[in-house]
């Protein structure tokens, strides 16, 4: 079923009685071309190029929760592509160019909304690391604009600049860069995939791998075994444990990230404004709540719930940035599984076993990079070569040294 | 209107206050909710999507409708404001007035803007998205205005300490306390109220006799007594933490006419305690009907609540709906204040409680089918077996039983379970390390009950922490039982709504689950359900066996959404109290500072510290004339740096030096007492991770410099090299970067300078 | 959150820093010599550096008391609910590997 204003419309004047199911409730099969573990935005994404690039359609995409129920269901919906190193910089370009077709391809209102993000600088040397940053950023094709502390007033009045603990020097603005609505992601990807015939499988937990003589033949799971010839892992926060099941440790960290949402209010913060020195991170929703974030709680965990010493700090940093949202109600507080690397960059890749691929290691930078993500790991998965923009999101670069370390901080995981 | 010799406000003290710039007057004790009902003033506020009036649903923080501006500040629900002379509070989400408000039209497209007509539309032509649209949306989403001024309202954050945490003042929580607290237990009683007492200052219940709300004065008298019980009116426990910790927010200065500048408007706690009951009690909810939204449709329980603690008639003429036997309550409180009863109406067929005499009208097997009334109820349209007619009231007190408020207990990622004596969910056992769950909270409905369950709980918390109990008697309570049978909507003609604020109608829930959103996550992200500032309180049961029914599964297999701190919103200022201007980090200064500053340096950032770029000197204009005579006086004669901020730490011991050949990568063991040598250390990956220079004052005495940037780093590093790699190197170290100055000297003229002796010139 | 030090009591979180997984008490003997065509580099390298078990349950991990007595602590806990099962200063661990 087509959705459409005019759809809205008829469908409206009838009662709203005759909307069709976003996707189907399919029994598993006992078995498929194609399995992918995770039905996050990665996963569906993966599923939905699949079919639609590559056209294999006999695919199962395996999911323990409900479809969306991992980060892809609670994020500060961050989209941009301004990243430096190359490696990383041709990936997310890509992917804000898939961004930006994604509501006509998808034909689903993801409320993609480029409003513009803004990363302040302050100090000297920062200003220098961002004009590197921006020129990287031009050089890759996309857009980039080095804003003074002038500049920056006219874009966000609102900022404390008599006061702040960090004086604002500047900021670089993209103004490409902007949000989108995250549920709805990963519900027009699931009905995209689903209207080509992709079985998207619920409360599936995938429990065993199963390989003979180093090749995948398929899964065991919760509701039964099911064969499949490629088996992908897009588990993102849990790929550890995936991964266990086929004997391999990941060079992954799983830790807890927290963000806020305040009680909607009207229109007043209208860019994505990014704060390094308080690591902080603002923007305001179409429904109206301020959706903020900051730093990692720093331990690892699986409780996607954190602990109130990053609570106040991310709430401080709002303050000496903005103190106009001091005001504003945190309505609710909520916590992922972030899969941290030891330089910061993902990983897409084979792994030894054939047949069996990983797309994981997305830090907290998972959600911008999800339409990329689907098409890359679709793109290894159909052709069993990397994608030209992937090609450096190596499982083994750790080893071998080619590191995409963008903030220089080095192997520790939390640090990324 | 006001009923006489009734309510706990002072009536010797009347408050003027304004609503939407009209004055009114009401009295100490009185919230702007029991003011506003007390005038005669009905409709509060408008929902957000459809903009339909609404009325005073609660007399909680629950409250979902009443929602005002005040001081500036959006979203304050108006049963939590306390009157304070001169309150002036403002509706929000209408223009240009609540009574006559443009939006509403919106209303009258409500078939187009059901559940997610949004991902469905807007998509074409592209550039209208971000154009046309989305502005559009976002103007009409929110509720509150945020000025865009800064925030420059007090607000504080404090530490607390206990054995025992008790979360609510109701009858369960008062007999922990009292238990514990004369046992000598650390106890802090925590409760959202201004007033400590929950329920008991609402109702007519009886304790020993004695009026229940004075019962609860003379517990709280005692309490109050002993040095050891610490008691926290007007503070809510927000969240539950790893460890023993818990948030709570506590309203210090919004109650205040007139506060003075170092008093807060808000504290922020954090309070670890080894154990914790909550006490919370329950929230009740309706019944959803068609049209069950209009200003003078109340929670049952709050109509008792205006009327026994605020003295206020919720209408002229109420009618009671409900389907057990507490609502009954309602209809023989406002009886016996003689307020006039339209009818008691129970929705079950034969209840214990329908057998006589009543001084009302009762009828049994009834349900409510439908209301009129836009700006406020005018009547309901009522069915029993006979058939349906129409019954004229002005307001409606409805109750579809009570929800416990086990949130806390829920927030360490557990879920509640479904006990179907009570059609409600209870608190697992266990879900939170330390906490036990007790009261209302705990699904138990009677107030004798209450009380032993509190005092019962405490007792173990005091065998837990290795103290003695202590013998109490346990009071009695008048109130019977608790008998319901479940009723969440009644079909009829119109829209039955189920959240208030986000307007999502029972139809919208039928038709997410049509269109396969079956998940109970699933539906409240698509129809917005539960996400709205009172984050489902007063809708998530209904909508949740809305969804069982629609998809042909029973309640506790369709299950609850996740609970999530906080439990009642908090502001940002209030959390990141102190975070403001410089009060975000430590600022650190040079030994220098107040002589460079004087010398008009710029100071620039570097890191925590400030730092002078440069000196300028009379004459120049510019930083590149005075750093090119700086450069050109090092080149040719002699300069100084402060360079204090670089890290410094003092390494001593026998195996001194072959610790340091371990941590960096050149040789230190070879360097001779007196002299000093550059040094480089490597992170675990073989990258740069620091240099310095250190040098040798003994044999076994170093000094080793970092940069400023990793002082703390390096010093981490050194003390994992040795604790956990080198064990048996016998070295001490310590940071003495603030202990001493630094200055670099550097110039051809430098040895000729340094040879002097050190004198006491100004630098 | 809070964390029992061996040496001070009970404490916030918020004076401890986090390093990872005791895999870093593993440190492998470097020798060039005998790694030389990979320029040090070893699977043990790899193992210590990057590869982790990363549990949902059990295991145990660094932490340093930044804002106490500068000790480092193994804690034995549980990544999916926090519960804290033993604090043990770094010193008294056995068999740790160093050079």
């Amino acid at each position: 079923m087509r959705y459409s204003g005019l759809k809205v419309l008829a469908q409206g004047v009838m009662g709203n009685r005759g909307w069709r199911p976003a996707w189907r409730t399919p029994a598993p099969k006992s078995e498929y071309d194609m399995i992918i573990i995770g039905g996050g935005g990665h996963g569906l994404a993966t599923a939905y190029y699949l079919a639609k690039n590559h056209g294999i359609t006999n695919i199962a995409v395996l999911e323990k929760g409900y479809l969306g129920s991992g980060n892809i269901g609670r994020n500060t919906t961050i989209v941009r592509a301004n990243y430096f190193l190359p490696g990383n910089s041709e990936f997310y370009s890509h992917s804000l160019k898939l961004w930006e077709g994604l509501e006509s391809d998808l034909n689903y209102n993801v409320m993609h909304s480029q409003r513009g993000l803004i990363n302040l600088f302050h100090s000297d040397g920062q200003r220098d690391a961002f004009a590197r940053r921006g020129n990287a950023m031009i050089n890759q094709g996309d857009d980039a604009i080095l804003l003074d502390r002038e500049g920056v007033r006219s874009h966000l009045p609102y900022l404390d600049f008599e006061q702040t603990r960090f004086p604002i020097y500047g900021g670089l603005l993209h103004p490409r860069g902007g949000t989108a609505r995250h549920d709805a992601v990963a519900w027009g990807y699931a009905r995209g995939a689903d209207q080509r015939g992709v079985d998207l499988i619920q409360n599936c937990e995938v429990t065993g791998i199963d390989i003979q003589n180093g090749r995948v033949t398929g899964v065991q799971t919760t509701r039964g075994p099911i064969r499949a010839k490629k088996v992908g892992m897009v588990a993102a926060g849990r790929s550890g444990q995936v991964a266990a099941m086929a004997g391999m440790r990941l060079p992954v960290e799983s830790h807890i990230l927290q963000a806020f949402v305040t009680e909607g209010l009207k229109p007043v913060i209208d860019h994505v404004v990014s704060f390094g020195m308080g690591h902080f991170y603002i923007s305001q929703s179409d429904k109206g709540g301020l959706v903020f974030g900051g730093d990692l709680d720093f331990y690892a965990s699986y409780a996607a719930r954190g602990n109130l010493p990053m609570v106040e700090h991310v709430m401080e940093a709002g303050m000496t940035l903005m103190p106009m949202i001091g005001r504003a109600k945190v309505l609710r507080s909520w916590g992922g599984i972030m899969d941290m690397t030891p330089d910061g960059s993902p990983i897409i890749d084979k792994t030894a076993i054939e047949g069996l691929y990983i797309d994981c290691g997305w830090n907290y930078g998972g959600f911008k990079a999800v339409p990329a993500s689907g098409w890359c790991m679709a793109h290894l998965m159909a052709t069993d070569h990397p994608h030209e923009v992937a090609r450096r999101f190596r499982l083994n670069r750790f080893a071998t040294g080619h590191l995409l370390d963008e903030e220089g901080t080095g192997s520790q995981h939390n640090l990324h | 209107m006001r009923v006489v010799n009734k309510g706990q406000i002072d009536r010797s003290r009347p408050i003027g206050f304004s609503f939407d710039g009209r004055n009114h007057v009401g009295f100490a004790g009185d919230t702007l909710a029991s003011a506003l009902l007390a005038n005669g003033q009905r409709l509060v506020g408008r929902s957000f999507k459809y903009h339909r009036p609404r009325g005073l649903w609660s007399a909680g923080s629950e409250e979902p409708n009443a929602l005002v501006t005040a001081r500036q500040i959006p979203n304050q629900r108006a049963t939590m404001l306390e009157l304070y002379d001169g309150l002036a509070a403002e509706s929000q989400n209408r223009w240009p007035s609540l009574r006559w408000d443009v939006l509403s039209i919106n209303d009258a497209f409500a078939p187009f803007l059901g559940a997610g007509f949004y991902y469905k539309t807007f998509m074409w032509p592209r550039a209208f998205w971000e154009g046309l649209y989305e502005p559009l949306i976002r103007r009409a989403a929110g509720l509150g205005k945020l000025p865009r001024s800064h925030d420059t309202g007090r607000y504080e954050k404090a530490y607390a300490f206990c054995d025992l945490l008790v979360v609510g003042a109701g009858p369960a929580g008062l007999m922990a306390a009292l238990v514990a607290g004369r046992a000598g237990a650390n106890v802090i009683v925590a409760d959202e109220d201004a007033r400590m007492g929950g329920r008991l200052n609402a109702e007519t219940i009886q304790i020993d006799g004695q009026p229940g709300d004075q019962w609860a004065a003379g517990i709280l008298a005692e309490l109050a007594s002993l040095p050891n019980v610490r008691l926290m009116p007007r503070t809510t426990v927000t969240g539950a933490y790893d460890g023993g910790t818990y948030g709570a927010l506590e309203r210090v200065g919004h109650h205040v006419a007139a506060p003075g500048a170092d008093l807060p408007l808000e504290c922020f706690w954090r309070i670890v305690a080894r154990r914790c009951i909550l006490a919370a009690g329950a929230i009740e909810r309706g019944i959803a009907f068609a049209n069950n939204d209009r200003p003078g449709i109340m929670a049952a329980s709050a109509v008792r609540a205006y009327l026994n603690r605020w003295g206020v008639a919720a209408g002229r003429s109420v009618a009671v709906w409900g389907n057990n036997d507490d609502a009954w309550r309602t209809a023989q409180d406002l009886a016996a204040a003689g307020v006039r009863v339209a009818a008691m109406l129970d929705s079950r067929a034969d209840p214990a409680r329908a057998k006589g005499p009543h001084d009302f009208p009762v009828f049994t097997g009834t349900q409510v089918v439908g209301s009129r009334g836009r700006h406020g109820l005018e009547g309901l349209q009522i069915r029993d077996p006979k058939g349906t007619r129409m019954l004229a009231c002005d307001c409606l007190a409805v109750s579809g039983g009570w929800n416990p408020t086990l949130h806390l207990s829920c927030h360490m990622n557990d879920r509640p379970v479904w006990r179907e004596d009570i059609a409600g969910f209870v608190p697992k056992p266990g879900a939170v390390p330390g906490m036990s769950v007790v009261g209302a909270a705990n699904g138990t409905m009677d107030t004798t009950a209450c009380l032993a369950e509190g005092a019962r709980a405490a007792q173990d918390c005091l065998k837990d922490l290795g103290m003695a109990g202590v013998d109490v008697d346990l009071p009695q309570a008048d109130d019977g039982r608790f008998d319901i049978s479940p009723l969440w909507v009644v079909a009829g003609q119109g829209r039955a709504w189920l959240d208030f604020q986000n307007d999502v109608t029972v139809k919208d829930v039928q038709q997410a689950a049509r269109e396969n959103f079956a998940s109970v996550e699933h539906m409240k992200r698509y129809t917005t359900q539960g996400m709205a500032p009172d984050q489902g309180k007063n809708s998530n049961m209904a909508a949740l066996a809305v969804l069982a029914d629609a998809t042909g599964r029973g309640i506790p297999e369709t299950g609850t959404t996740t609970y999530r701190p906080p439990f009642v919103p908090v502001a940002i200022a209030a959390m990141g109290a102190g975070g403001r201007g410089k009060g975000f980090a430590p600022e650190r200064f040079m030994t220098s500072h107040l002589p460079t500053v004087e010398r008009g340096a710029p100071m620039i950032e570097a890191g925590l510290w400030y730092r002078p770029s440069y000196f300028p000197r009379p004459g120049e204009t510019t930083w590149q004339q005075s750093c090119d005579r700086e450069v050109r006086a090092v080149r040719t004669a002699v300069g100084v740096a402060d360079v204090s901020t670089l890290g410094k730490i003092d390494i001593q011991g026998p195996d001194a030096a072959a610790f340091l050949d371990f941590v960096y990568i050149n040789r230190f063991s070879t360097l001779k007492p007196g002299r000093v040598r550059y040094g480089l250390m490597l992170r675990e990956d073989g990258h740069v991770l620091d240099d310095g220079t250190t040098a040798r004052l003994a044999p076994d005495h170093f000094v080793m410099t970092t940069t400023t940037a990793a002082a703390g780093l390096v010093m981490r590093h050194l003390e994992f090299v040795h604790q956990a790699l080198c064990p048996q190197f016998d070295v001490r170290f310590i940071s003495v970067t603030e202990q001493w100055a630094q200055f670099a000297i550097a110039g051809p003229k430098v040895t000729r300078s340094s040879q002097q002796p050190a004198r006491d010139a100004p630098v | 959150m809070r964390l029992s030090c061996p040496l001070c009591g009970p404490r916030d979180r918020r004076e401890f820093y986090y390093y990872g997984s005791d895999d870093y008490l593993n440190r492998p003997h470097s020798d060039p010599q005998a790694d030389a065509s990979s320029g040090g580099w070893s699977d043990a390298w790899e193992d210590y550096l990057h590869l982790r078990d990363n549990p949902a349950g059990r295991l145990r991990d660094l932490w340093y008391h930044e804002g106490g007595c500068g000790a480092w602590l193994a804690v034995t806990r549980d990544t999916s609910t926090h519960q804290v099962f033993d604090v043990a200063l770094v010193v008294d661990l056995k068999g740790k590997a160093g050079s």
